[in-house]
């Protein structure tokens, strides 16, 4: 016992040293998001504290940048809500009957240059999130939840190797899927566009509403450029995100009151 | 009391700097310069070893906390500040003079003061970059960087040093 004692006073600088060094390596292979692979969960409670202490802080500097966007926002919003009073007699019953909620959350971690980007979010399942919600942003849509825990969830951002969406070109109504290649965070693109379809430069995409996950008619991005490939097949078409998502701080999650229902209807189709 | 209110001082001056001004510079990104350290370098000899680990724990955590990047400037600054006396002891060649009080260019003169600050800088950026990247496949983009970064930061911690040290003596 003494000469434990003797050691640790010897020693003391050297272990101090081990210790502190061992706990900011722990810091950083748990949250960093580069070192997700070496198991990294959301409900590490160093991350969680961190990126929240974190968040408070830098907060402060875009505080302009948010103000600006809200409040263009909340013009939208007026603009809606004008259009909508006057059309409120005969609309009365499909407002009662609206089956999207938005929960808002904030944005405490994000990335943009990695092949598959995730976004952490400040609300979890205490405010009602669950897994499979979309996410949008006041600019258009953002990704998809993955994961929740008590009081974050975590979701894969449109710019993430999976994140395959369900689109429709504003104009004519027809579908695509679209996706990212990796690269340029600013670009989506939409394989497999029928040849006889016409596509021009800047024509609008909106969600389809096919997947439940997102409403109908939420913008997603605008057509950057037209790739009319050579063999005659099939075309491709390259799109500029609505969302700009080196700039994601305040977004909107989507809850579809119908979903389960929608779903167990998608089942028994299965079944049959 | 004017000591601790000289380098509390000079921590935040660090640190907003840092933050506000050189964390938005990357230039041909490769250079990314960092002057916090000198809060930790500019400390005064006698403050004993502990006392400079958690200090090191501590301005790293800060700068940290700022950038997003958990764990990754405490590891460096960690490992500046327990390699410091060791450093001293290197740059000095012979014990410290019984006047020394704190590793400034007055005090030890330019010579010793260069050799001292770019020794501690490069411990901290070959931590930094090669923490930062982690993956044996960027080493050699790591090592570019490190290489490019040290004079970079050298440069603007000698400028802060020799700018602070005249407005001092006027």
């Amino acid at each position: 016992m003494i000469n434990l004692i003797r050691f640790i006073q010897k020693h003391h600088v050297l272990l101090l040293f081990l210790l502190l060094e061992f706990i900011a390596l722990s810091m950083l292979f748990k949250s960093n998001t580069y070192h997700r692979s070496a198991g990294f969960t959301m409900n590490s409670a160093v991350s969680g504290v961190f990126y929240r202490i974190h968040k408070s802080m830098t907060d402060y500097f875009y505080l302009q940048q948010t103000n600006e966007m809200l409040a263009s926002e909340n013009a939208t919003l007026r603009r809606q809500l004008a259009y909508q009073s006057s059309n409120l007699f005969e609309d009365t019953l499909s407002l009662a009957d609206t089956i999207y909620h938005f929960i808002p959350a904030r944005v405490i971690s994000n990335n943009v240059h990695f092949r598959n980007n995730y976004i952490i979010l400040n609300k979890g399942y205490t405010a009602g999130i669950q897994k499979d919600m979309g996410i949008i942003s006041p600019k258009g849509v953002a990704g998809i939840i993955t994961g929740v825990s008590k009081n974050y969830a975590i979701g894969m951002s449109l710019l993430h190797k999976f994140a395959t969406i369900s689109v429709r070109f504003k104009n004519n109504g027809h579908l695509a899927n679209l996706s990212w290649q990796g690269g340029d965070f600013r670009f989506g693109q939409i394989d497999h566009i029928p040849t006889h379809l016409v596509v021009n430069k800047g024509d609008t995409l909106i969600t389809s509403g096919n997947s439940h996950l997102f409403p109908e008619g939420i913008l997603v991005g605008t057509v950057e450029s037209y790739l009319t490939s050579a063999d005659g097949a099939l075309n491709k078409a390259v799109i500029r995100f609505a969302t700009d998502f080196n700039a994601l701080r305040q977004v909107y999650i989507v809850d579809n009151k119908h979903k389960s229902e929608l779903d167990s209807l998608l089942m028994i189709r299965i079944d049959e | 009391m004017s000591d601790f209110f000289r380098h509390s001082l000079r921590f935040i001056v660090l640190i907003f700097i840092q933050i506000m001004v050189l964390n938005h510079i990357r230039i041909g990104n490769y250079v990314n310069p960092f002057i916090y350290p000198l809060f930790l370098m500019l400390l005064p000899f006698r403050i004993p070893h502990w006392l400079l680990l958690f200090m090191g724990f501590g301005t790293g955590f800060t700068v940290d906390l700022f950038m997003s990047t958990p764990g990754l400037h405490t590891s460096a600054s960690v490992l500046l500040a327990f390699v410091r006396p060791y450093v001293v002891r290197l740059a000095s060649g012979a014990p410290l003079p019984e006047s020394a009080s704190e590793p400034t260019v007055t005090e030890m003169g330019n010579r010793w003061f260069f050799s001292y600050s770019i020794s501690l800088i490069f411990v901290h950026h070959l931590t930094l970059f090669l923490l930062e990247s982690f993956d044996p496949a960027h080493l050699s983009d790591s090592i570019y960087r490190i290489l490019l970064s040290v004079p970079v930061s050298e440069t603007l911690i000698l400028l802060l040093v020799f700018f602070f040290q005249t407005s001092r003596k006027r």
